[in-house]
């Protein structure tokens, strides 16, 4: 799949100077020389080196973002992040999903549009080349990565669909299956995990339907079958294992927005300026990474899509 | 070897102490603390202040239920223990998260409640901690136990500050809230024990359904 990959549509518009930062592993080194003067060392293991579950592409480990800065390590990727589907354990859901069937995989696509589908993904990774995209992804909960997705733009498959004038939303709902996602058993969600988009966010092409990762499938803990990328608003709105896409004329209620809406909002934009009560929205930690980053406007991505919002008061639409 | 300087008691309070601290240490050097390991210390260490606060608590009901006097004296052990990962955490949080860049720091949570919460239960567990030698048992006399009674609102903050910590909404109980329901329950158990009827009525559990105690 990796060479009928078309590069990256988000142009390097400027070279940052490069982060100064510790990484992870010198973070460790330095525990270890702290324990060391201890005296503890005798009796601690040497340090381990993670078992690499990695079968991606180590060309790919040595790409950046348009803003120079490196994507993160596949281990990183498939390893740490939220699913609560599986557990809310970010470390968890690798191992709990390792059996979740991602393929075959089907969408419905249905509501207010002219041609009402349901499409296998075999079939749209056919129908629409796979494209690399190496967006950031900001979680709500102040930490970022940078990540190699493999898909193609929401767009076309809109396009091909074909939205009624009446459409002004796109609504997503995630696969509900509690024998395979454990987790949904569980009371405390109101399952199935949905989302949406206003139309026009939907169609941008930033927007992204991702099939792969790392040059590869999309292993199910990342969302696989199909999810959706959306990388100028926290991760959160980037529902995974999508079996519904649905165009309807009024605002969808989100998961997240449900359960607490004064929390989080629709919109629900990377933006340092809106506070959330409990993590900084300022500032962030790029896994890897020791010191804190600025947090940048839409994500980094107000050049393209600061538009969609003019005129709309960001604090209130959070 | 007549007389043992340390009771068993004793060294399975001072061994759960370490303990934690040791599987941290460990966890951290085998790289085993999530992709986000700043993060997760931070979990743990605040987690584990909170259970030794709570095991400090349990040790006056614990005593009154089994009339095993003992527990009463290690109560101070385990509150420093609390504090001692209190302070672990707090510092992790400054030194660690912030890089003791106090001016990122107040400007991204100087105003979060959660975190106000924290501190407030930090401040107060500061004098509790350095009274706690027995220089100042004696000294103080009566009003050391006064003072420590601040633990009965010490405790509940830091049980507010968990629920704002985590993504959830106890108010319309969803989210990930199972955790801090269960610290919440076992701390108002604490509380509520303290009540003199609820005392009493541990006493007279203790004298009617279990055998009596032999004095020490
Ligand atoms: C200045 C004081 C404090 C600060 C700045 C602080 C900071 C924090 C932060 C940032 C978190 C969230 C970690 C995360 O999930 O991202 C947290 C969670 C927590 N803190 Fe604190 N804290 C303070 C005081 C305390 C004290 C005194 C205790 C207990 C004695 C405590 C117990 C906890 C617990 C139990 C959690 C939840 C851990 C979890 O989510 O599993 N904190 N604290």
């Amino acid at each position: 799949m990796a060479d009928q990959l078309k590069s990256n549509p988000v142009k390097p518009s400027e070279i940052t100077p490069k982060h100064v930062y510790l990484s992870r592993r010198d973070f460790i080194k330095a525990a270890g020389v702290l324990a060391g003067s201890m005296a503890l060392t005798s009796c601690l293991p040497q340090t381990v080196e993670p078992p690499s579950a990695s079968t991606a592409d180590p060309a790919i480990a040595k790409k950046t973002d348009e803003l120079g800065d490196p994507v993160n390590s596949f281990d990183d990727i498939t390893h740490y992040n939220n699913y609560y589907e599986f557990t809310t354990a970010k470390e968890g859901v690798a191992g709990l999903a390792a059996k979740f069937k991602t393929s075959p995989w089907q969408v419905e696509v249905s509501g207010l549009v002219s041609q009402p589908r349901t499409f296998s993904v075999e079939e749209l990774i056919k129908r629409y080349p796979p494209e690399e995209r190496i967006y950031r992804l900001r979680c709500v909960e102040a930490w970022s990565m940078v990540i190699p997705w493999v898909g193609f733009p929401l767009a076309k498959l809109l396009q091909e669909v074909e939205p009624t004038s009446a459409a002004k939303y796109v609504r997503f709902e995630t696969l509900f299956n509690p024998e395979e996602m454990p987790a949904q058993k569980e009371k405390w969600y109101p399952w199935p995990y949905q989302e949406g988009l206003r139309l026009d966010e939907a169609r941008h092409d930033l927007t992204l339907l991702a099939t792969g990762l790392y040059g590869g499938e999309l292993p199910a803990q990342s969302g696989g079958g199909l999810r959706l990328v959306v990388p100028w608003k926290y991760g959160f709105k980037s529902i995974k294992a999508i079996v519904k896409i649905e165009l309807t004329a009024t605002q969808p209620a989100t998961l997240w927005s449900t359960i607490q809406p004064g929390e989080y909002g629709f919109y629900a934009n990377v933006n340092p300026q809106v506070d959330h009560p409990r993590w900084s929205q300022a500032s962030e930690r790029r896994i890897g990474e020791l010191a804190r980053r600025e947090t940048l406007p839409f994500n980094g991505y107000a050049e393209q899509v600061a538009e969609l919002y003019e005129g709309m008061d960001l604090r209130k639409n959070y | 070897m007549s007389r043992p300087r340390i009771t068993p008691l004793q060294f399975i309070v001072h061994l759960a102490g370490g303990v934690p601290a040791a599987q941290m240490l460990f966890a951290l050097l085998a790289d085993r603390l999530t992709a986000n390991p700043i993060q997760r210390l931070e979990q743990l260490t605040g987690l584990t202040a909170l259970t030794f606060l709570l095991l400090s608590l349990a040790c006056t009901p614990a005593a009154a239920l089994s009339g095993w006097q003992e527990l009463t004296r290690r109560r101070k052990a385990l509150g420093n223990y609390g504090f001692l990962y209190a302070a672990l955490h707090v510092s992790i949080f400054i030194a660690l998260d912030y890089g003791l860049n106090l001016n990122a720091l107040l400007r991204d949570v100087g105003s979060k409640r959660y975190i106000l919460l924290g501190a407030a239960a930090f401040l107060l567990l500061i004098p509790l901690a350095s009274t706690s030698f027995n220089y100042w048992m004696k000294r103080l006399g009566k009003n050391w136990k006064r003072l420590h009674r601040l633990v009965y609102l010490i405790s509940p903050l830091v049980v507010l500050h968990f629920f704002l910590a985590v993504k959830g909404n106890p108010l319309n109980l969803s989210g990930n809230i199972s955790q801090p329901i269960l610290y919440a329950a076992i701390t108002s158990l604490l509380l509520l024990l303290r009540l003199p009827p609820l005392k009493k009525a541990l006493i007279q559990l203790r004298t009617r359904w279990l055998p009596p105690v032999k004095p020490a």
